[in-house]
């Protein structure tokens, strides 16, 4: 996957990333709409399809919604690269199938604007407008799993048929 | 305590920090707002029926009373779901509570219980000594259909309490100093553990609040450690079997902290993080114009006894919209018979039927552009109670109603 870098800072926090006055809805089109609005107002406009968001300490803290992800998947963003994830976003992103690499250097390293290449599989992280390219770490087995069946649910239902 | 609650529900000897595992949970359950995401998910699995119905539980309480029309289709469905499910832990309106003061009232969450919910707050019921964490709807989904979820077993930090409080420190001020020293991610991906003999001065109300609050710190759990007070809450609340599990004195923590309580002052975090803390002496002049007290922070009896012995006899600053709801009926009611109402009523507060509506800044007292408030809430991000430009300050009952009697933030010794 290819896109342009949209950077952010520490602590992206559930509630900037989708507002609760919009949770009345689940429909991820909707959710999309409303997506980053109270931090950058300017985000809808900006964000085109295949764009790779990058963030730096604690993303995606505060609230279990899984509306979060969905709406930053539904805005088209293919990838989020961050410091470090809070861990139930960490976990809403792999069940709903929203690729997300750990990668310190490659967060702060990574400036917004730049053209930023991602291999999901291998962890590998290319900036082709400064030529850097970083190694993030591997998904463990299980995860791998999950993403393999597309996400939990299916996941889970190839389970409970064997 | 963590690893060997988590070992047992995978039914392994015992477990390490970072291993993957798949665990038995007691209950799974979501709200108004993640329910439904979940009920969608669950229908595609293509089963007709969950796990165990006594282990499922629904609660509606983010945007009910139903605060618009898309609120009443989010509720009407995951009412249904319940309904066709047969769930024996539905609680409507009238007859719930905020789910997080709600469930352990209602027993349904004892010691040594493996418990995920589809809320962040979920952490709560680590002061009960169960291992209890937030989720997402799918994994709320997956759970309802299997009984089991998945989890990387956390490594831990042990904050050991010691000393007596002093009179107007209550839990939260305590979590909120612990928070502003360790920091927003100060526990990531970890478990909290809270033991000391300071914890014979904290009761079970201000331990909900401590614990509820280990998220605030990116924390997977906080768990405490089992007291005469917790099994007798327990006993008092429940007739499930709990299990006690203590500490092993060789047990590995990634950092111990100390914390001397005699020495914790009334504490406000200021926006917008709930690492932002001050100490009240240190606050300076920060006028406000809405107080909220209640929540499944502080919304708890004590927590509206302490309110209330503040509030007597004075009245609302002018400038000041305070606002009380009681987390749960039961805690309603409790407090209406003991004249608790009356006082707030009296003061000029008004009281709301159980809900997190203003918390999440979804209904029942939301903030314009510029507007601050102070709330004894669990999180004061941008935009978290209404306008992207409005402000909260958290802190804890008795600093709320000294507040709200003040106009500006103020410290309990000024009022009372």
């Amino acid at each position: 996957m290819r896109g342009k870098a949209i950077k952010y800072g520490d602590n992206v926090d559930t509630d900037v990333i989708i507002p609760a006055r919009y949770l009345n809805t689940s429909d991820p089109d909707e959710l999309a709409g409303h997506c980053m609005e109270d931090l950058d107002p300017n985000f809808k406009a900006k964000a085109k399809p295949g764009d790779i968001m990058v963030a730096g300490r604690n993303f995606g803290c505060g609230s279990s919604r899984e509306h979060a992800p969905i709406a930053i998947k539904a805005s088209g963003i293919s990838c989020v690269i961050a410091e470090s994830f809070a861990r139930i976003f960490y976990r809403n992103a792999i069940n709903i199938g929203l690729p997300i690499l750990e990668c310190p250097d490659a967060a702060r390293e990574i400036n917004d604007g730049d053209e930023v290449d991602v291999d999901v599989t291998t962890g590998t992280i290319a900036d082709i407008t400064t030529g850097k390219t970083y190694k993030s770490q591997p998904f463990p087995e299980f995860m791998q799993q999950i993403m393999a069946s597309d996400g939990l649910i299916n996941y889970v239902k190839q389970r409970l048929e064997k | 305590m963590t690893q060997k609650i988590l070992a047992d529900h995978a039914g392994l000897k015992e477990v390490k920090a970072g291993q993957l595992i798949s665990a038995k949970v007691d209950l799974v359950f979501g709200n108004d707002v993640t329910a439904p995401v979940a009920v969608k998910e669950f229908e595609k699995i293509g089963i007709d029926h969950v796990f165990d119905k006594d282990k499922v539980a629904i609660i509606p309480d983010h945007f009910t009373p139903n605060k618009d029309i898309k609120s009443a289709e989010q509720n009407k469905l995951i009412r249904d779901f319940a309904r066709k499910m047969g769930l024996t832990n539905y609680f409507e309106v009238g007859r719930m509570g905020i789910e997080h003061a709600l469930i352990p009232e209602k027993g349904l969450v004892v010691a040594g219980d493996v418990v995920i919910g589809a809320d962040s707050h979920t952490c709560t019921y680590g002061a009960l000594g169960a291992f209890s964490t937030g989720v997402g709807s799918t994994d709320m989904a997956a759970a309802m259909a299997i009984g089991e979820t998945w989890f990387k077993v956390p490594e831990a930090q042990k904050f050991v309490l010691h000393g007596k409080p002093g009179k107007w420190v209550g839990g939260k001020d305590v979590i909120l100093h612990i928070i502003g020293m360790i920091g927003v991610d100060g526990a990531l991906y970890q478990s909290m553990e809270f033991t000391g003999d300071g914890l014979q001065y904290l009761s079970m109300d201000d331990r909900f609040s401590m614990a509820n609050m280990a998220i605030e710190a990116g924390a997977k759990n906080g768990i405490f450690e089992v007291d005469d007070k917790t099994i007798a809450y327990i006993k008092e609340h429940s007739i499930k079997p709990y299990k006690v599990y203590l500490a092993d004195d060789d047990a590995e923590y990634v950092a111990i902290y100390d914390i001397d309580l005699s020495q914790v002052k009334p504490t406000v975090a200021f926006p917008h993080l709930p690492s932002n803390a001050r100490t009240i002496d240190e606050v300076g002049d920060v006028p406000l114009d809405q107080v909220v007290i209640g929540s499944c922070t502080n919304g708890r009896i004590e927590d509206l006894r302490v309110a209330a012995s503040i509030l007597k006899g004075h009245k609302v600053h002018p400038n000041v919209r305070l606002i009380v709801f009681p987390a749960t009926q039961a805690i309603y009611l409790q407090a209406l018979k003991e004249g608790l109402i009356e006082i707030f009523i009296e003061a000029g507060a008004a009281v709301s039927t159980p809900t997190c509506g203003p918390c999440l800044g979804g209904h029942m007292g939301i903030l314009a552009k510029g507007e601050r408030a102070l709330a004894t809430t669990n999180r004061n991000f941008v935009g978290r109670m209404g306008h992207p430009e409005s402000e909260v300050y958290l802190a804890g009952p008795a600093i709320a109603a000294a507040s709200a009697i003040a106009g500006r933030i103020a410290a309990p010794e000024e009022v009372a």
